[in-house]
């Protein structure tokens, strides 16, 4: 991090004092020095200072110039300069209007206010030196007193308009409410097209559960349908949890009449041979966070939510998986040793090999925190309790050690998806070449799929996952055609063991 | 020394199930010696709203990490956090995102 030494603006002549452009613009507002210092480690280097004089409260005073710290790190060069301060790029807002995290904000880790008075700053803003100190009054204030008076939140950076509801997780920029919705809306329809998810024609499932996700993902997409050129279908699972996904089925109800959007329910019950989520519970082991039930129900619902969208003739399945749940599902995947997963999950979904249908996940690159924030100034009405069976899901236990570690490193969450994408596995983990399966034909690395190797095992009572290392005690067959796993000699009276 | 204050806090996303499933509340905050900062109304919720379960609304100081919090509809990261000075009519939303979507 260096601190700038000079103020002279490069080759921008009418710079001719020693001050910030902003500065001589509010020169005879700003009481007090103003110290832009760093860490504390770097203040030595910190030369000179510009004393602006004046007498009105700072605080009082509008920020006439935009309020603009960087934007982005990617987009700093397409900033748009502000229409008051011409001649001088990304003019900053006056720091006392600001509270006190947002000089931090442009860069990875936003530091806190040192307790001192003085701000933890930041990375150089492009094209634009500051010299000396802004000591602001604020914080000034909390180290003689220990109550800092109330700080409006800033200007918004993009309209200039309103005021700031939200600053971004990654980008440090402070947005209003409706600037933030745009730009979120802007977000997935780039993951779109970038990633060539939903192409032009394309019958689009949105697997719908009534939740704040894919309330979301079905809201964003029916706004962005006429620009892809797709149409949209609700399809909805019900997995027969008494007290909960009947509920939640109301809300996807009342969304696809509000919505006018085409809705179909599959239930497990009539997929599965009559096997509801409340009698796998009943049947499976387990008890407070590891009952296993969970991990059945992942893969049931995939199945489901696949012959929904075949019924209703679609061509592709979109869910609303958000960035925390993908970084959860690394996580998880690791803590499980599943290299399968690890190896599959991740990108971009799935381009549907061996007849299944491709699928993608529009939301993945959206924070939760955003996905909520979106929910809540679009006002949309979600359905938000818990599944009866989630306490005891494996996933709680990933949930809140990301959440620890959000708190301590806000960008843990993507780096730890983008970690895994870059995974290469060794060769002895690598899965086989998948084929089909033996019962329904579906894609399967094994004899049997999951989901019917799952079911095979509820029906015979015996129920036994399918996650983790390998599904060892599995007393199948291997199919004519497909390479014997000398791991599985199948033993006619193989005790299934995890 | 702070006067009284009349505020209102709102729970969503699942939050207000710890609280009767009441969503708005109107409450009076009454005079006292310390200020009316997020941190003390977090205090008096804890004290005189909760119903059940603080270690799902509470985490130590804070909220649980996982709740966000609006004040006048904007993120308190803006506006310091627990240190937010209280003003009369303001408005506080706590909408937890600890559920599926």
């Amino acid at each position: 991090m260096n601190l700038p030494v000079t103020a002279r603006r490069h080759g921008n002549n009418s710079t001719h004092s020693s001050a910030a452009p902003w500065a001589r613009a509010q020169a005879q507002k700003i009481n007090g020095a103003v110290h832009f210092g760093s860490s504390r480690k770097s203040k030595e280097s910190v030369s000179g200072s510009c004393r602006p004089n004046g007498t009105s409260e700072p605080r009082a005073q509008k920020a006439k110039g935009a309020v603009h710290f960087g934007g982005s790190r990617k987009n700093n060069a397409n900033v748009s300069r502000s229409r008051k301060l011409s001649g001088s790029p990304e003019p900053l807002a006056h720091p006392a209007a600001l509270p006190h995290g947002i000089l931090g904000a442009v860069g990875k880790e936003v530091p806190r206010p040192r307790g001192n008075g003085s701000l933890g700053v930041v990375t150089s803003v492009p094209g634009f030196r500051v010299v000396g100190s802004v000591d602001v009054p604020a914080l000034r204030s909390a180290r003689e007193k220990p109550t800092p008076p109330a700080m409006p939140a800033p200007p918004c950076t993009s309209c200039h308009a309103a005021r700031a509801a939200l600053r971004r997780p990654r980008s440090g920029q402070a947005l209003c409410g409706a600037c933030f919705c745009s730009a979120f809306e802007a977000e997935v329809l780039h993951t779109v097209l970038a990633g060539r998810l939903l192409p032009p024609g394309a019958a689009v499932a949105v697997g719908a559960s009534g939740g704040k996700d894919s309330t979301v993902l079905a809201h964003v997409l029916r706004g962005l349908a006429p620009r892809l050129g797709i149409s949209l279908q609700l399809v909805a699972v019900d997995e027969g949890i008494g007290g909960y996904r009947d509920a939640a089925l109301a809300a996807v109800r009342r969304q696809a009449a509000r919505w006018e959007l085409p809705l179909t329910v599959v239930a497990y019950e009539d997929l599965f041979g009559g096997w509801t989520m409340d009698a796998v519970a009943r049947s499976t082991a387990g008890s407070g966070r590891s009952r296993s039930c969970c991990t059945f129900c992942g893969v049931l619902r995939r199945r489901a939510l696949e012959e929904g969208a075949r019924r209703v003739g679609a061509t592709h399945i979109v869910t609303g998986h958000n960035a925390d749940d993908m970084a959860e599902t690394v996580l998880m995947n690791f803590l499980r040793g599943d290299a399968g997963r690890l190896a599959r999950g991740g990108g971009l979904g799935s381009p549907g090999e061996g007849g299944a249908l491709p699928r993608c996940r529009p939301l993945q690159f959206a924070s939760q925190k955003e996905v909520v924030l979106y929910a809540h100034f679009r006002r949309l009405d979600y359905f938000s309790e818990e599944c009866v069976y989630a306490p005891e899901a494996f996933r709680g236990h990933a949930r809140d050690l990301l959440k620890r570690l959000e708190a301590a490193r806000p960008s843990a969450v993507l780096d730890l998806v983008h970690s895994a994408e870059r995974l290469a596995l060794a060769a002895s983990a690598r899965p086989p070449r998948p084929g089909a399966c033996s019962r329904c034909g579906a894609l399967a690395s094994r004899a049997l799929c999951q989901a019917c190797a799952l079911l095979d095992g509820l029906n015979r009572g015996r129920p036994r996952l399918a996650i983790g290392k390998g599904r060892r005690g599995l007393d199948e067959q291997a199919t004519p055609g497909t390479p014997g796993d000398p791991a599985q000699t199948p033993t006619p009276k193989a005790v299934p063991t995890f | 020394m702070a006067a009284p204050l009349s505020v209102e806090v709102e729970f969503g996303g699942g939050a207000e199930l710890l609280f009767d499933g009441v969503k708005k509340h109107q409450v009076t905050l009454p005079g006292q010696e310390e200020p009316w900062d997020i941190r003390n109304l977090l205090v008096w919720i804890t004290k005189n709203l909760l119903k059940e379960r603080p270690e799902l609304f509470i985490q130590g100081d804070s909220v649980r990490p996982g709740i966000l919090v609006l004040i006048n509809d904007a993120d308190w990261e803006l506006l310091g956090e627990l240190d937010y000075q209280l003003q009369d009519q303001d408005s506080v939303l706590f909408i937890s995102t600890l559920h599926g979507g």
